[in-house]
C-alpha cells in the first residue's frame, strides 16, 4: 500500500458519534443509515405480521366470525404491500448499506447523504399507505397486484393515496439501487477485483440492476391506474379501447423481476453463512455468479407465467412456461453449490447456519412448488388457490426472510459487538421452523383440493386444514417475539465478540473490530 | 502498488435528506387528497399541502445544491468522487428510460394487441361480435369501442417543427460542452443559451399544440386510448423538458459565475446528459405517436 493523502482540512476523529435524534435524522454514516433500515423492517414485519394474524384469526373456522369481508380484502392487500416494500426489500437495503462498504473496502457509501435521503421517505411513504386505511371507505382492498378493474373501476377513494405512497416506496428503492451499484462499481478497495468481491455484493449488485430496470415499470402502472380512476383515461378500459389485461402485463413485468429483488440477496447471504460454518471456501463461486446474473436476465422473460388464464394465444403461453422452467437451473447450480460447499465439511450449527440450512430445503421446496405452477395445464387447476399462496410464502418466508433473520445473527455480534444468546436463538430457531412449517405446508393441500386464495369464507371440507394453519401462524407470530428479545438482549450486552467473530468467517468485515468503527476504511485496506 | 489515493469525500450530517423526506410526504399525502377531493367535486387541505411540500422541496433543493457547489469548489471532490456523481446520473437516465418504456409498452400492446382483439383478431371472434360489432380496428384510433369519437394530431406540422427544435437544441448543447472543454466561454454561453431558447420555444410551441388539440380536434385525456397515450406520453416527456431546462439553466447561472472548468464540469455533463435523453424519447416519440 502506499501513501494516503488527505486532501482536505476537517480530518475527523475516527469514533466521534454525533449524538441524540439528530444523528439519526441528519446522518450520512452507512452503518446508522443501515441500522435504520433494519429497524423499520422489523417494525413493519411486525405490523405487517399482525395483519396476518387478523387473516388468520378469520380463517380460523369456516363462516364469518369477526371482520367483515371488506375489512379482510384490506388486510389482504396491506398485509401484501408492507410485507413486500416494507418489511423484506427494506431489510434487505439495510444489509446492503451496513455490509457492503464493509465486504468491499470503502470509507462509506458513494452518495451518502442521497443514502439517507431514500431512507427517511420510506417511513413517510408507510405513513399514507397505513393512514389511507383510516380514510371514509377504508384503505387499499384490491389486493397487493392492485389489478384494473378491481383498483380502478371499483376501488374506493383512497387509491390515489396508494398510488402516491408506491410512488415514494419506488423513489427510495431507485435511489437505494444507484447508491448500491455506485458504490460497488466505483467504491472498491484497489485490487478487490470483480471476482474477488464476496457474493453477498455480487447478488446486490444484480438486484440493483433489477431495481432500476422494473421500479420505475411500477410506478408507470400506478399512475396509468390513478390517470384511469380520477382523469378518464382508458388504459385498462375496453371501452375506451385499452385491455385490462394490459395492466397485467405491465405489473408483471416489474413484478417478476420483483420476486428476484426479493431473493438474489438471500442467496448471497446463505453464500456466505454456509462456507463459514463449514469451514471450506464457497463450492463454484464463479457459477455462482453466472447463475445469479443468468437468472435476473431470465426473470424479465417470464412475467406472463402469472397469466396463463387470461387467454393469451396459446404460443406466449408456452414461450412463457419454457422460459420460466428454464430459470430452475440456475437455480439448481445453486442449491447444489451450496451442498457441495458443505461436503465434508467441519460443520458447526449455529443459529445463522440453522437458519441458512432452513432456507436451502425449505426454499427449494418453495422452488419445485414454483415449477409446478410453471406448467400452464397444471397452472389452470392451481391459479388462485392457496397452493399459489403456500408457493410463495414458502420462497419468501422460509427463503427470504429466514435468510434475513440469518444474517441477523450473523451479523448481529459484528454489529453489537456482543455475542447473541445461543439457546435463545436456537429456540427461535426451532419454534420458527416448526411453525412456519405447520402454518404453510398445509395449504399446498388446501390450495390442490380448490380453496381459492383471499375470500374470507370457505367450504367446509377445509376446516380442519385451516384450524392447523391459523394456529401455525399464531405459532409463527409469537416464535418472532423471541427473536426481537435476543436483539435487544444483545445490543445490551453479552460475551465480548472476537473481530473474527466466526472461526470460519472470512473477508473484510472481519478485520475490523466489533463492534465495527462508525468510521472504517478511511483509507483502502490490503486485499490480497 | 505505488499509487497515491485521494480520500474519499463523507459529508459530515446533512440536514437536506430528512427535509426532502418532509417535502416529498407533504406532495403525496396532499397530491392524493387533492385528486380524491377534484374527484368528488369538494375542496380540502389538499391542494395547499402540495404547495406547501413543492415548496418544501424547493427549499431543500436550494440548500442541498448550495452546499454541493460549496464543497465542489472549495476542492473537496476527487476524480473518484466525480466518477460516483457520473455513474449515479448515468443509472438515474436509465431509470427514466425504463418509466418512458412502460408507456411506450402501453402504446404498443393497445395498438397492437389489445385493438385487434377488439376487432376479433386471435381467438377473440366472439369478443367483437357481442361486445361492439361495429367496432373498426385502426389507428389512430379516432373512434373508440365505446363510441367517444376524436381527431388524430397530425404529425407533419407543429410536431415536426418541433423535432427539428429538439434536435437542434441537441446540436446547439453539443457545440456548448466542446465550448467548455476547450475554454472558449464565449461560444459556451452563447451556445447554452440558445439552447435554452429553443427548449423553451419547444414548450411554448407544446403548450399552444395541447390548446389546439383541445379546442380545435377535440383530442382530450379522456378520448380513448389514442388520447390516454398521446398525452400521457407527450405530457411526461414536457415535464422532463422543464425539468431538463431548469437544470441547464442553474447551470448557464453557473456558468455566468465563471463555475467549471474544461476538465470538472459535473453538473454541466449531467444536464447535458439528461437533455440528450429527453431529446432521444422524443424522437421516438415522434415516430410511434405521431408518424406511424
Amino acid at each position: 500500500m502506499s501513501a494516503i493523502t488527505h486532501e482536505h482540512e476537517h480530518d475527523h476523529d475516527h469514533d466521534h458519534k454525533p449524538t441524540g435524534i439528530k444523528r439519526w435524522l441528519f446522518t450520512t454514516n452507512h452503518k446508522d443509515i443501515g441500522t435504520m433500515y433494519l429497524v423499520f423492517a422489523l417494525v413493519m414485519f411486525f405490523i405487517g405480521g399482525s395483519m396476518a394474524m387478523v387473516i388468520r384469526l378469520e380463517l380460523f373456522q369456516p363462516g364469518m366470525q369477526f371482520v367483515e369481508p371488506q375489512f379482510f380484502n384490506q388486510m389482504t392487500t396491506v398485509h401484501g404491500l408492507i410485507m413486500v416494500f416494507g418489511a423484506v426489500m427494506p431489510a434487505f437495503t439495510g444489509l446492503a448499506n451496513w455490509m457492503i462498504p464493509m465486504m468491499i473496502g470503502a470509507p462509506d457509501m458513494a452518495l451518502p447523504r442521497m443514502n439517507n435521503w431514500s431512507f427517511w421517505i420510506l417511513p413517510f411513504a408507510f405513513l399514507i399507505l397505513l393512514l389511507s386505511l383510516f380514510m371514509p371507505g377504508g384503505g387499499p382492498d384490491f389486493g397487493w397486484t392492485f389489478y384494473a378493474p378491481l383498483s380502478t373501476t371499483y376501488s374506493n377513494d383512497s387509491t390515489a393515496l396508494f398510488v402516491f405512497s408506491v410512488h415514494i416506496m419506488g423513489i427510495s428503492s431507485i435511489m437505494g439501487a444507484i447508491n448500491v451499484i455506485v458504490t460497488i462499481w466505483n467504491m472498491r478497495a484497489p485490487r478487490m477485483t470483480w471476482m474477488k468481491m464476496p457474493l453477498f455484493v455480487w447478488t446486490w449488485f444484480i438486484t440493483a440492476f433489477l431495481l432500476i430496470m422494473v421500479m420505475p415499470v411500477l410506478a408507470g402502472a400506478v399512475t396509468m391506474v390513478l390517470t384511469d380512476k380520477y382523469f378518464g383515461t382508458s388504459f385498462f378500459d375496453a371501452a375506451g379501447g385499452g385491455d385490462p389485461v394490459l395492466f397485467q402485463h405491465i405489473f408483471w413485468f416489474f413484478g417478476h423481476p420483483e420476486v428476484y429483488i426479493m431473493i438474489l440477496p438471500a442467496f448471497g447471504i446463505v453464500s456466505a453463512i454456509i462456507p463459514t460454518f463449514a469451514r471450506k471456501p464457497l463450492f463454484g463461486y464463479a457459477s455462482m455468479v453466472y447463475a445469479t446474473a443468468s437468472i435476473a436476465v431470465l426473470s424479465f422473460l417470464v412475467w406472463a407465467h402469472h397469466m396463463f388464464t387470461t387467454g393469451m394465444p396459446v404460443f406466449a403461453t408456452l414461450f412463457f412456461m419454457y422460459c420460466t422452467m428454464l430459470i430452475a437451473v440456475p437455480t439448481g447450480v445453486k442449491v447444489f453449490n451450496w451442498v457441495a460447499t458443505m461436503w465434508r465439511g467441519a460443520m458447526t450449527f449455529e443459529v445463522p447456519m440453522m437458519f441458512a440450512l432452513a432456507f436451502i430445503v425449505l426454499f427449494t421446496i418453495g422452488g419445485f412448488s414454483g415449477l409446478m405452477l410453471a406448467i400452464t395445464p397444471a397452472d389452470f387447476q392451481y391459479h388462485d388457490t392457496y397452493f399459489v399462496v403456500a408457493h410463495f410464502h414458502y420462497v419468501l418466508v422460509s427463503g427470504a426472510v429466514f435468510s434475513i433473520i440469518a444474517a441477523a445473527y450473523y451479523w448481529l455480534p459484528k454489529w453489537t459487538g456482543y455475542m447473541y444468546d445461543e439457546r435463545l436463538g436456537q429456540l427461535h430457531f426451532w419454534c420458527s421452523l416448526i411453525s412456519v412449517n405447520l402454518l404453510f405446508f398445509p395449504m399446498h393441500f388446501v390450495g390442490l383440493a380448490g380453496m381459492p386464495r383471499r375470500i374470507p369464507d370457505y367450504a367446509l371440507q377445509f376446516a380442519d386444514f385451516n384450524a392447523f394453519i391459523s394456529v401455525g401462524g399464531f405459532l409463527f407470530g409469537l416464535s418472532q417475539l423471541i427473536f426481537v428479545w435476543v436483539i435487544v438482549k444483545c445490543a445490551r450486552g453479552g460475551e465480548k465478540a472476537t473481530a473474527q467473530v466466526w472461526e470460519g468467517a472470512e473477508g473484510l468485515e472481519w478485520q475490523v473490530p466489533s463492534p465495527a468503527p462508525y468510521h472504517t476504511f478511511d483509507t483502502p485496506p490490503e486485499v490480497k | 502498488m505505488s499509487k497515491t489515493y485521494e480520500k474519499y469525500y463523507v459529508p459530515a450530517q446533512s440536514p437536506w435528506p430528512i427535509v426532502g423526506a418532509v417535502a416529498l410526504f407533504c406532495i403525496a399525502f396532499g397530491a392524493g387528497h387533492y385528486v380524491i377531493d377534484m374527484s368528488k367535486q369538494q375542496s380540502g387541505f389538499g391542494g395547499w399541502l402540495l404547495l406547501l411540500g413543492l415548496a418544501i422541496l424547493v427549499f431543500m433543493l436550494v440548500g442541498w445544491f448550495r452546499n454541493v457547489i460549496d464543497e465542489s469548489m472549495s476542492g473537496l471532490y476527487s476524480s473518484q468522487m466525480d466518477r460516483s456523481f457520473r455513474q449515479g446520473m448515468s443509472w438515474f437516465i436509465v431509470s427514466e428510460v425504463m418509466f418512458f418504456m412502460a408507456f411506450f409498452g402501453a402504446l404498443f400492446y393497445g395498438r397492437v394487441i389489445a385493438m385487434e382483439w377488439l376487432g376479433g383478431a386471435s381467438n377473440n371472434a366472439m369478443t367483437f361480435a357481442i361486445l361492439w360489432p361495429d367496432f373498426q380496428p385502426v389507428w389512430p384510433l379516432v373512434k373508440t369501442p365505446g363510441g367517444i369519437e376524436t381527431q388524430a394530431m397530425p404529425a407533419w406540422g407543429l410536431p415536426a417543427i418541433n423535432t427539428a427544435i429538439l434536435l437542434i437544441s441537441s446540436v446547439t448543447l453539443h457545440f456548448a460542452h466542446t465550448g467548455l472543454e476547450q475554454n472558449k466561454r464565449g461560444q459556451l454561453k452563447g451556445m447554452l443559451f440558445v439552447t435554452l431558447l429553443l427548449g423553451v420555444i419547444f414548450l411554448c410551441l407544446q403548450g399552444y399544440e395541447y390548446v389546439h388539440a383541445y379546442r380545435d380536434l377535440g383530442l382530450r385525456l379522456d378520448s380513448g386510448f389514442y388520447g390516454n397515450t398521446f398525452y400521457l406520453l407527450t405530457g411526461f416527456h414536457g415535464l422532463h423538458v422543464t425539468l431538463g431546462a431548469l437544470i441547464l439553466f442553474f447551470v448557464f447561472l453557473r456558468v455566468l459565475k465563471g463555475h467549471f472548468t474544461p476538465e470538472k464540469h459535473f453538473a454541466f455533463q449531467a444536464g447535458a446528459w439528461y437533455w440528450h435523453f429527453v431529446d432521444v424519447v422524443w424522437v421516438c416519440l415522434f415516430f410511434f405517436v405521431y408518424v406511424l
